[in-house]
């Protein structure tokens, strides 16, 4: 168009206007344009066009009501569904949110209409999923129990890579604050128990704040014999509950 | 003192062939006191032992207990003379203080009165008693009352040694008391005066409740009563001299601390939480102090304090932890406790001023002393020969304190924990698994007459009453 001359453009311009002036003539003074003799053919009517969706919000799983009319149409298709009566209905159970795009063609032109079916999430299920595990959880996943010798309460050479990973996270999370348990295999007898799984308590927290962890957030406790992880009487058993046991504390 | 347990120690025969020296002195010095017949393990090895000692011709007096009779027809003397009976003739046959003739052995028409005894047919065989106990009971307008007599049957012409009579409400309970205080009474005339236990108290923990508690029984495993109502866990109750406190271990918000039970107020007393790890609480004789660990100053140590948990002070400082202190409870001088800076734990005693410090274990995994009330012995949780492979489990032993020489009292069949002293020096009470869960056992100090108490649940560290 560009390369056409200003004459040219000038000419096409006008004879567009008399051209589109002449049908909205013809469209909206239908009854007006009766008298001129002779009658020319009347252009093949436009076709119409509608769609709607009842309701037009459900939630995944549920189905809606698609309904559509059209006039003076022979070919009817909706986007995604096909070809389909000039009128009709049909139930629709989209797992999206979905706009359906109606297109009626008929000798008089083609016709669009849309409507759209929003699909919402279920209110109440599944909130929104955090960004990353909770604190409590990396607590459990990361901080490794320590484990002890028979009737010792020194942190031995095979436990010294636990206690470093241990005290590398703790420091790393700095606002977490855990309690040591102390606990002892069932062989020993009460008392002595208590005590040495004090001490075992406090090896684990000796060593953690040797490692740079501050000791105000530890809190230590022996349990002894009184709470042991395995019930049996065999050494797989016993080393089980000669353990420092870290909670994390909410 | 005329009562004193016995001991003589061929210990380990199988390698000397002989008593050690000490051995047969301590037997001799021994020997006249000696009414309790120790024994000593003649091999080292659990499953073969036998009975030896200095006094094993020494005959306890031989004493015929016919059941008691009804003095009236009332319709509740039945359930209540059983009671009666039972409880009086375990009393006399746990003491150990007399021999009981044998039931088969009565005539059949025994005595309810001083009228009805027949002197020949008890003095000589086949029952051939010394001594004769009998007499009566009687429901009559909601009272019970006992009539008892001891006879010196072989002195026919003075033979009332004691006449006694008890009135109380006709109950179950009031049947068992009677029937302790007379057997107490008969125990303490033929046992050298010294007065009988059945009137003492055992406490004791319990998880029947679905945590473990304190619970107090009577020391023949009747009238079990749960005390505490903590809901976490309690250990270690020790009750006071004058049996009216019992300090206890307990799981509290601030961590373990030592907590004071009131058996005349039935409720928790005040009492200061000192911080750390406060366990094993122990009582002077006098009733003024109170010796525990604690772990506040970093490692556990011996503390004491006075009864109302002021002026604590600590008396042990080594670098090993110590537990489980036990006073002296004769003089109040020293205390014995549990001490590991050797590695496994061991016994050691200690002036209660801290000096003089003494190992009295030479081995093994020795825990839970426990003194004698006449000052001379230890009682204790001893495996000897600790290590893989090694057999045996911690058993009960004594050990005189002066010399260091032990016996063994318990032999296999489980761990053996916890022993403690009755009020007369007699009897030790103390928990084993022997039955396969813990439970609480009591035998005579020379390991016989082993019976146990309780059987509901699981029962640990008994602590008997001082009187």
């Amino acid at each position: 168009m560009r390369k056409t001359t200003m004459k040219q453009q000038t000419l096409k311009s006008v004879a567009t206007a008399l051209a589109l002036s002449a049908i909205l003539m013809l469209g909206a003074c239908k009854k007006k344009a009766a008298p001129p003799p002779p009658p020319p053919p009347p252009p093949p009517p436009a076709p119409t066009a509608s769609i709607s969706v009842s309701p037009d919000t459900i939630q995944p799983g549920q189905s809606a009501t698609l309904s559509w009319q059209t006039s003076n149409a022979s070919d009817v298709s909706i986007d995604g569904i096909g070809a389909v009566q000039p009128s009709g209905s049909q139930q629709v159970t989209p797992t999206d949110s979905t706009t359906y795009h109606l297109t009626a063609k008929g000798s008089g032109g083609t016709q669009d209409a849309t409507t759209r079916l929003t699909v919402t999430p279920p209110p109440a299920t599944a909130p929104p999923p955090p960004p990353s595990t909770s604190e409590e959880d990396l607590f459990g996943q990361s901080v490794k129990d320590i484990y002890f010798e028979y009737d010792k309460s020194d942190i031995r050479g095979d436990q010294q890579a636990a206690i470093q990973a241990d005290a590398q996270f703790l420091s790393q999370h700095s606002n977490i604050n855990f309690t040591i348990e102390g606990h002892c295999d069932s062989r020993g007898s009460t008392e002595y128990n208590l005590a040495l799984g004090d001490q075992r308590a406090s090896s684990v927290k000796s060593a953690l704040v040797a490692a740079g962890v501050s000791a105000n957030r530890i809190k230590t406790i022996s349990y002894g014999k009184e709470k042991p992880f395995c019930m049996e009487e065999n050494e797989a058993c016993w080393q089980q509950n000669r353990r420092g046991h870290f909670v994390y504390q909410k | 003192m005329s009562f004193a347990v016995c001991f003589n120690f061929f210990k380990r025969m199988h390698l000397n062939r002989r008593p050690t020296p000490l051995s047969a002195a301590l037997a001799v010095r021994l020997a006249s006191a000696c009414l309790l017949l120790l024994f000593s393990p003649l091999f080292a090895s659990a499953q073969d032992w036998v009975r030896t000692g200095s006094g094993l011709g020494v005959e306890k007096v031989r004493l015929a207990v016919p059941d008691f009779k009804p003095a009236n027809n009332d319709p509740q003397n039945t359930a209540l003379l059983k009671t009666f009976n039972d409880t009086f003739w375990n009393d006399l046959d746990n003491s150990g203080v007399v021999e009981l003739v044998s039931k088969s052995f009565y005539p059949l028409q025994v005595p309810g009165n001083p009228t009805e005894v027949t002197f020949g047919v008890w003095n000589s065989p086949p029952p051939s008693a010394a001594m004769l106990a009998f007499g009566n009971l009687a429901v009559a307008a909601g009272k019970v009352v006992v009539q008892g007599w001891l006879y010196d049957v072989k002195n026919t012409a003075s033979p009332l040694v004691l006449g006694k009579q008890y009135t109380d409400l006709a109950t179950d309970d009031s049947a068992r008391i009677i029937a302790h205080k007379f057997a107490d009474e008969i125990i303490f005339r033929l046992g050298g005066g010294i007065q009988g236990i059945a009137e003492s108290k055992i406490f004791f923990v319990s998880d029947r409740s679905g945590h473990k508690e304190i619970w107090s029984m009577d020391y023949d495993g009747s009238n079990q009563r749960q005390l505490t109502h903590q809901g976490s866990i309690s250990l270690s109750p020790r009750v006071s001299p004058d049996g009216t406190r019992i300090a206890f271990s307990s799981l509290t918000k601030s961590g373990w601390e030592i907590l004071m039970y009131s058996t005349e107020l039935n409720r928790i007393v005040s009492f200061p939480h000192f911080g750390g790890a406060n366990f094993s609480p122990s009582w002077s004789p006098d009733g003024a102090r109170l010796a525990f660990s604690s772990s506040r100053g970093g490692h556990s140590q011996i503390y004491i304090c006075d009864a109302s948990g002021a002026n604590l002070h600590p008396l042990t400082a080594g670098k090993g932890l110590d537990v489980s202190p036990a006073w002296n409870r004769k003089t109040g001088a020293q205390m014995a406790f549990v001490g590991d800076s050797t590695r496994l734990p061991q016994i050691y005693t200690i002036e209660a001023d801290g000096t003089n410090e003494q190992r009295m274990t030479d081995q093994g995994y020795a825990v839970d002393p426990n003194w004698s009330p006449n000052g001379q012995f230890l009682a204790l949780a001893w495996k000897r020969n600790y290590g893989p492979g090694e057999p045996g489990s911690r058993d009960i032993y004594l050990m005189d304190i002066a010399s260091k020489q032990w016996v063994q009292l318990t032999h296999a069949g489980g761990s053996h924990d916890s022993p403690s002293w009755s009020p007369d020096g007699r009897h030790i009470v103390f928990q084993s698994s022997r039955s396969g869960k813990e439970e609480i056992w009591e035998m005579l100090a020379d390991g016989t007459k082993l019976h146990q108490l309780t059987f509901t649940g699981r029962n640990t560290q008994p602590n008997w009453s001082w009187k």
